[in-house]
């Protein structure tokens, strides 16, 4: 079925470097993705994982001290790795490739009545006039939710809620008909009946208008309520990637385990629950072998010596971890992410704790 | 234990909190028991951090009072009374790069409390004192020379919670103490909490908006919405015998680590409006021994109808 796919952007070997002070930090290590037309992809990961630096290398928004040192990023047959200025990206960042952030405010002016910053958007990207813009605004206004909208067009956004406000984001972001919509932790700051609205929200725009959503976020929930496809991310490489299912029913490798075993959900009161001992790797440092290795109760002798390869375990899942080479012991995941599905769904049917109707 | 028989460390009787014409807290009324951890969910607005802030003195209530064993501490109490509070009771912080003094070392952050209130008896015993609240946090006595800007987010969370053990106080509020943290680390933050509460019978007001969290570790529940608490029972019965319809709308958006499950589970969205309109004041009521719930008459006939049914489908 990929075959058949269309590949919308493709990242291969992405280096990204800092330089900090006299220093170089490697956030990204070789990362390669395809990501297929109106699919939505989820990178999952921890703080310092390097989930926003990659993704912010498809629309040039490395902070000034931060360059790709390797790779490329093919995207309707150009390479954005070789755009430079503010002009080489115009007509790509923010028209075909757009990003809602975490906090609504660093995207929205306080100071500028929220239709006027929807309208600017729309006037610049599609070159109508500004009543035929306003029209256009309000309807966008709508369609994500804002009620009587004409009345709230002039307010400015400290009169909005923060579930509001992200929807202006959302709506601003879409005015412009993107190709790929980037949503990085775009509900972390929001309550979470908000948060279900929002994700629900996105994704009816994305069957409505055929987008594809790559999402940023360290929330398994919200990763299996939205994705398609889960890549998961550590010490600035994508460790394991696959179906949503067949990460989280038949994950691979030991640090796909350890975050799905320390989720709230999972513990059962009264005894621990399972956490992760130590801190992620200093990426200042070179990482020899695998990055999670120094964390790892199962660590193999090797995986302090040798970095290792993406093994195949279906032809849409992959994870690099040296537990799949056919010489490694066999090793089963920890007994609190077994049946997963089982356990999940003794929570959500009748009797169980997270059981509503 | 029934209730009844338990000892109550700290009561909030019919509080109000208002900050000029808007009431963040509408009529608060819990009593929280010695050893458990009481958790009080919410979303940002509900009035939950200004509850916990109250009972630190912090943010002074406009009607009611709080209890602190058995004794007022809200309103104007005697300066060695206040003192009694500061001691008792101490907080932990969401944010513990915000909450720790970036110029100062470990070794002074951890022993403020002691300096404020001269518990000790030279610097032989502080430092014997700080070094003994680091280990108990998991944390070693050399690091008490570092600056928190050395420490990854959960140790940084370990230094505020020692800060806060070196008092030895008897009621701990903890205000989203995770939040901010990575998943992995959040787990060993509540496993280190569960801990410390084990060892020393300490007693928690957990202040959460996530109820994944807060059903692992709260022995009871309240939910606060708009300043008022809708409903309160054991940590157990919330989850299974939700009633208010705001209690189940949260419950509903817990997102769940199961693709599968996920493709079906819908988010209930809370409408007020189903609510009795007719204007008649709502208190707490009783519909199970423990389990609370604020509502007018006629939503108490709602809910009572509402747990028959759940309790004969459970049966």
């Amino acid at each position: 079925m990929e075959e058949t796919r269309q590949v919308i952007l493709s990242a291969k070997d992405i280096e990204v470097k800092f330089r900090v002070r006299d220093n170089y930090l490697t956030a990204i290590r070789n990362v390669s993705l395809d990501l297929y037309q109106g699919e939505t992809f989820a990178i999952v990961g921890e703080s310092g994982s390097g989930k926003s630096v990659f993704t912010k290398t498809f629309t040039g928004m490395l902070e000034s001290n931060g360059s790709i040192t390797n790779g490329s990023v093919m995207f309707e047959g150009k390479d954005l790795t070789k755009l430079k200025t503010d002009k080489d990206w115009e007509g790509i960042r923010g028209a075909k490739i757009s990003t809602i952030f975490q906090d609504p405010m660093t995207s929205l002016n306080p100071i500028r009545t929220i239709g006027s910053q929807i309208t600017e958007v729309i006037e610049k990207h599609q070159g109508v006039s500004r009543a035929e813009a306003k029209k256009q605004a309000i309807q966008i206004m709508e369609r994500v939710g804002i009620v009587d909208a004409a009345n709230r067009f002039d307010e400015y956004p400290f009169q909005y809620s923060g579930g509001m406000r992200q929807r202006i984001v959302i709506a601003i972001a879409l005015s412009c008909h993107p190709e790929i919509l980037i949503c990085d932790e775009p509900t972390t700051a929001l309550d979470v009946t908000i948060q279900a609205q929002i994700i629900s929200l996105i994704r009816d725009l994305q069957k409505e208008l055929g987008f594809t959503t790559l999402y940023i976020t360290h929330d398994l929930g919200v990763v299996a309520n939205v994705a398609d496809r889960v890549g998961v991310m550590y010490g600035g490489q994508i460790i394991e990637y696959g179906t949503v299912e067949e990460v989280f029913f038949d994950p691979r490798h030991p640090y796909t385990w350890a975050l799905l075993s320390s989720l709230p959900q999972l513990g059962v009161k009264g005894e621990d629950l399972f956490y992760i001992t130590g801190t992620p790797p200093s990426l200042y440092n070179e990482i020899k072998g695998d990055a999670f290795a120094p964390r790892n109760e199962h660590a193999l002798k090797i995986d302090f010596e040798q970095e290792p390869p993406f093994f195949k375990v279906s032809d849409t899942h992959y994870a690099k971890t040296w537990l799949l080479d056919p010489r490694a012991p066999k090793l089963e995941k920890p007994e609190v992410i077994r049946d997963l599905h089982e356990k999940i769904k003794k929570m959500t049917d009748k009797g169980g704790a997270f059981h509503v109707e | 234990m029934s209730n009844e028989q338990r000892e109550v460390i700290l009561s909030v009787k019919h509080v109000d909190i208002t900050f000029d014409k808007f009431k963040a807290v509408k009529d608060a009324n819990f009593d929280i028991y010695k050893g458990e951890t009481f958790a009080l969910v919410g979303e940002s607005g509900s009035g939950k951090t200004t509850i916990g802030r109250a009972i630190m003195r912090i943010n002074p209530c406009s009607a009611g009072e709080i209890l602190f064993e058995g004794k007022r501490i809200s309103g104007k109490i005697s300066k060695e009374e206040d003192r009694n509070v500061v001691r008792n009771i101490q907080m932990i912080f969401q944010d513990p790069a915000a909450s720790l003094n970036e110029r100062a070392t470990i070794e002074y952050c951890v022993s403020e409390g002691l300096y404020n209130f001269h518990l000790y008896k030279d610097e032989e015993d502080r430092i014997a004192k700080v070094d003994h609240a680091l280990e108990s946090v998991g944390l070693l006595p050399e690091h008490k020379s570092r600056y928190p800007h050395e420490f990854s987010g959960g140790q940084r969370q370990r230094v505020g919670i020692a800060r806060a053990m070196i008092m030895d106080p008897k009621f701990i509020v903890a205000d989203e103490p995770i939040s901010a943290l990575d998943v992995s680390i959040r787990a060993q933050v509540l496993n280190l909490m569960n801990k410390l509460k084990a060892e020393k019978n300490l007693t928690y007001l957990f202040i959460a908006h996530d109820l994944s969290v807060v059903r692992f570790i709260a022995d009871r529940i309240a939910v606060i919405h708009h300043g008022e608490i809708v409903e309160i029972a054991d940590s157990e019965t919330l989850f299974k015998f939700p009633v208010h319809p705001y209690t189940i709308s949260l419950l509903s958006a817990v997102p769940m680590p199961d693709p599968v499950v996920e493709r079906t589970r819908r988010a209930i969205v809370y409408d007020p409006s189903v609510l009795d309109q007719s204007g008649e004041k709502r208190e707490m009521r009783e519909i199970r021994p423990g389990h609370f719930v604020y509502c007018t008459n006629r939503e108490y006939g709602d809910y009572e109808d509402k747990m028959l049914q759940m309790e004969r489908e459970m049966a």
